[in-house]
Order: structure tokens, then sequence, then C-alpha cells
């Protein structure tokens, strides 16, 4: 890609189906996976990296998905809440939502649930205050913070004894 | 939805060069009328709310050379390229550097970590970032390369205003080299922001020597307060020789004082941010005597 052009054609695997597409260059890359390929999932909120609703796995890791171009995910790996939902990757976290209602207007709910999931690979045995920090790129403005927490403790909890199926 | 249906960024042109001698082809091509994009946590933002309009982006991305941490001799090297996340896990700069350890958690947030780069962040020269005030307070040299060579600067002649560095318009940061810790140096890292993870409200660095219950060498650096991190000269004079006390910390508060012209904004006073200046300055010299992990 030597050669500056406002065109590309991408290809990348998204939820384990591999895509080619055509993009413009300006076109961030959670409005690539919502305008695109329809996968309205992942939410964009104040689009300059503060809330968090758009965050997906570029890669095996958490970004903001309207901080990196979709051009830029040439090649990659992408993961969003409609890919780790389906193959129960996060049936306990979301299972633990669930029953403590730390979900509201549900805007929020997957960029919470893709970083809750983040931490738990890394971390499984977090205690609250490192939830707290981990979660803290993540706004709700429904404020439903503390159920959040208590959700992805519980989870952590379960992880930290005995392996489950699913975070 | 039509080809291209919904973008938010004005129209540029994007490229990839995969070397140096690429990049400064480009950079010849298009002048002004370039950017440069690194992690793109700061720069995304601004062409989402097209508060930035390049012709073209050059995605530095794919020039593998500028990534990494390499500790050679006395000093550490990082590699513009190198993500935040690697920073914040790396070994080697957990023993080197553990200031700079100290700072990474409070660099944006995971998921911005993870795209985000140590010399994006040094380049942008954000007032109230970490990055900057920690390659003041340990005086690292700044390498800058253009298609006439490299140079080196010091970091406390790098940072010249708000956004403002010495980075000329025909160069690109390629690493900064840190002196690595020496035997009885500490430091502490404090930041008081209104969530985790902002920029700060108010941010000290200090960096020195601590031995036989005795301050000396002392390198503070505030950030957030003004147009770029303060070297904060009064303040190490404060705590040269000087006991951890009561008094040493009046001194040192006094000090601050004369080294801050703090900026207030829309959330802050000048006077409230001087305040927590000082009293940051004072928690973070109790935290380097007292040996206690922050």
């Amino acid at each position: 890609m030597n050669n500056a052009s406002e065109v590309f054609d991408i290809r990348l695997t998204v939820n384990n189906i591999e895509v080619v597409q055509r993009v413009l260059a300006r076109m961030h890359l959670a409005d690539f996976l919502r305008e695109e390929l329809g996968l309205m999932g992942t939410h964009l909120g104040c689009e300059h990296g503060v809330c968090g609703a758009c965050t997906v796995r570029v890669n095996g890791e958490i970004v903001r998905g309207c901080l990196m171009l979709a051009i830029q995910a040439d090649g990659a790996i992408v993961e969003t809440i409609e890919g780790i939902s389906e193959n129960g990757e996060i049936s306990a976290l979301q299972k633990e939502f669930h029953q403590r209602n730390a979900l509201q207007c549900g805007f929020c709910t997957p960029g919470m649930l893709l970083a809750a999931a983040d931490l738990i690979a890394r971390n499984p045995g977090a205690n609250r205050e490192e939830i707290r920090e981990y979660m803290s790129g993540n706004f709700c403005r429904c404020t439903g913070y503390q159920s959040i927490i208590d959700a992805v403790e519980v989870v952590c909890r379960g992880k930290a004894g005995v392996q489950q199926g699913g975070i | 939805m039509p080809f291209g249906g919904v973008v938010k960024a004005s129209a540029f042109s994007y490229a990839k060069p995969s070397s140096l001698s690429e990049l400064f082809d480009l950079m010849e091509m298009y002048g002004d009328r370039a950017k440069l994009l690194a992690g793109g946590q700061s720069l995304i933002a601004a062409l989402n709310m097209r508060l930035a309009s390049p012709t073209v982006l050059l995605d530095i991305n794919g020039i593998t050379e500028l990534s990494g941490i390499e500790v050679k001799g006395d000093v550490v090297r990082i590699g513009a390229l190198t993500r935040h996340r690697s920073l914040e896990q790396s070994a080697e700069i957990k023993k080197h550097l553990p200031l700079v350890h100290k700072a990474m958690p409070f660099v944006a947030h995971a998921a911005i970590r993870t795209r985000g780069t140590f010399g994006g962040s040094v380049a942008f020269a954000d007032a109230a970032a970490e990055l900057p005030a920690c390659c003041v307070v340990l005086d690292a040299n700044i390498e800058l390369a253009s298609r006439k060579g490299r140079r080196i600067v010091s970091a406390r002649n790098f940072f010249k205003g708000l956004y403002e560095t010495d980075l000329q318009p025909d160069e690109v940061l390629i690493s900064a080299e840190f002196p690595k810790l020496r035997v009885g140096y500490r430091s502490a890292f404090l930041e008081l922001a209104r969530r985790h993870g902002d920029y700060a409200v108010v941010g000290v660095a200090v960096h020195g020597k601590f031995q036989d219950d005795m301050f000396s060498d002392i390198s503070m650096v505030f950030f957030g307060v003004a147009d770029r991190p303060v070297h904060a000269v009064n303040a190490g004079r404060a705590l040269e020789s000087a006991r951890l006390s009561p008094s040493t910390i009046n001194t040192l508060r006094s000090a601050v004082s004369l080294d801050l012209e703090t900026y207030g904004d829309i959330y802050h006073t000048a006077e409230t941010k001087l305040h927590l200046a000082k009293v940051l300055a004072g928690r973070a010299v109790s935290i380097m005597a007292l040996g206690r992990e922050t």
C-alpha cells in the first residue's frame, strides 16, 4: 500500500468468516462492521475513544473500533459481540449481567462484555478494585456500574476457583 | 447502503510505507498535507470530529524497525512504535525503568493502550499526557530522523509548548533512550484524574536518589498544569540532602509554588491546580522515601 489512495480492497476475518470488501480509507472499523457488514452490536457513542461502546477485539486484543481505520484491519482477525456471544465464550458473563440487571438501556453492554471478557482472560483472579480499574474505560450512562462490577466479580470468583465452561 | 455510505472523517488518501526511506519519499511528495498515523488514538479521534483534515495519512505501522524495547549497556531504548501495552507488560521496563512501569496504568484505558504508541504520545505532546513527563524527568534523549540524517534532542529541550515540539516537518520520531535505573535511585508517579485513565488534572513524576534516609539528585516533573511537562528545578533543590519530615514537605511545597505557573482549564482554576500539585508533590516524595510501591 505504498501508493496513496482513497479506496482499498481489504481482506479480514470477522467472527470466523472471511470478508473481502472495498472500503474508503476514511471509514473507521466500527462503521465498517455496522454499515458494511450489518453487525450492529458494536455501538458508537462518542467516536473519540472516551466511552468504550465500540470495543471490539482485533488479533486477540481489545481496541476502540472508532479509533482504528477499517483499512488497518486488513489481514486481521476481528471479533465482535456477535461472534463471542454466538460461540458461547461469554455465556457466564451474560448470565450474571442478566441476573443482576447489569444492563438498563443496554447501549454500553457490548463494550462492557468485551472489556470484562478481556479482563477475565488476562487476570481471572482480579479483585473488585482491579475490576473497577479495568472497566474504567467504559461508560454506562444509566450509571449501572455497581451491578456491572458485581457481575464481573462473580464470574472472576468462579474462574479463580474451578474452571468453568465459559467466561 | 451505497458504497462508502457512512463516514465521519473528511476524505483523505492513505499509504502504508514499509521502510523509513519509503516514508521519507511520501513525506517529500505531500509535505504539510500529510499526517503520520501511528497508534491513532488521538489522530483518528481528531479525524472523526474533523478537527484534522489531512490530504493523506501515512501509516507508519508497517515500519517494523520502529518498534521494540532494547536494553544495551546503561540505556534502555524504546522504539517509537512500541505499544503502551508492551511497555506496561515489559519485565525489562519494570526492572530498569520502574517509573515508566508505574506510569503505564495511568495512560488511558486497556483498549487504548493496545493501539496507542510511545512515539505517538511523545510527538503529540499533550500537556497532560504521562509519557512526555516520564521522558523529561528521566532526562531521556529523543532520536529524530529525516532524509538528511539523524539527530538527538534532550527531552528537556524537546517539548516547546501546547502540542508543540522540536520535531521538524521533515522529521520522524524514531526512539527515546533512557538511562537505566542506578543503585540507590527510586521513583514515584502519581496522578489525579476525574476518571481513572482520563487525562490528568495534575500529575507528578519524581525520580532520584534516596539513600541513608536522605534525598539527593531529585528530579520532579509536573504535567497537566501548564502547556508542557514542567521540570520543577526548585523542588529538586529543596530536597537536596534533606530527610523526610514535615518541614521538608513544607519547604518542598514552597519550592513547587516557585516552579509552577499553572494554567486553569474549564474544570479547575490555576489556584486549584497549584494546590493539588503541592499536595501530590508531598505524597510522591513520601512514597519514595517509604519505598511503597505505587
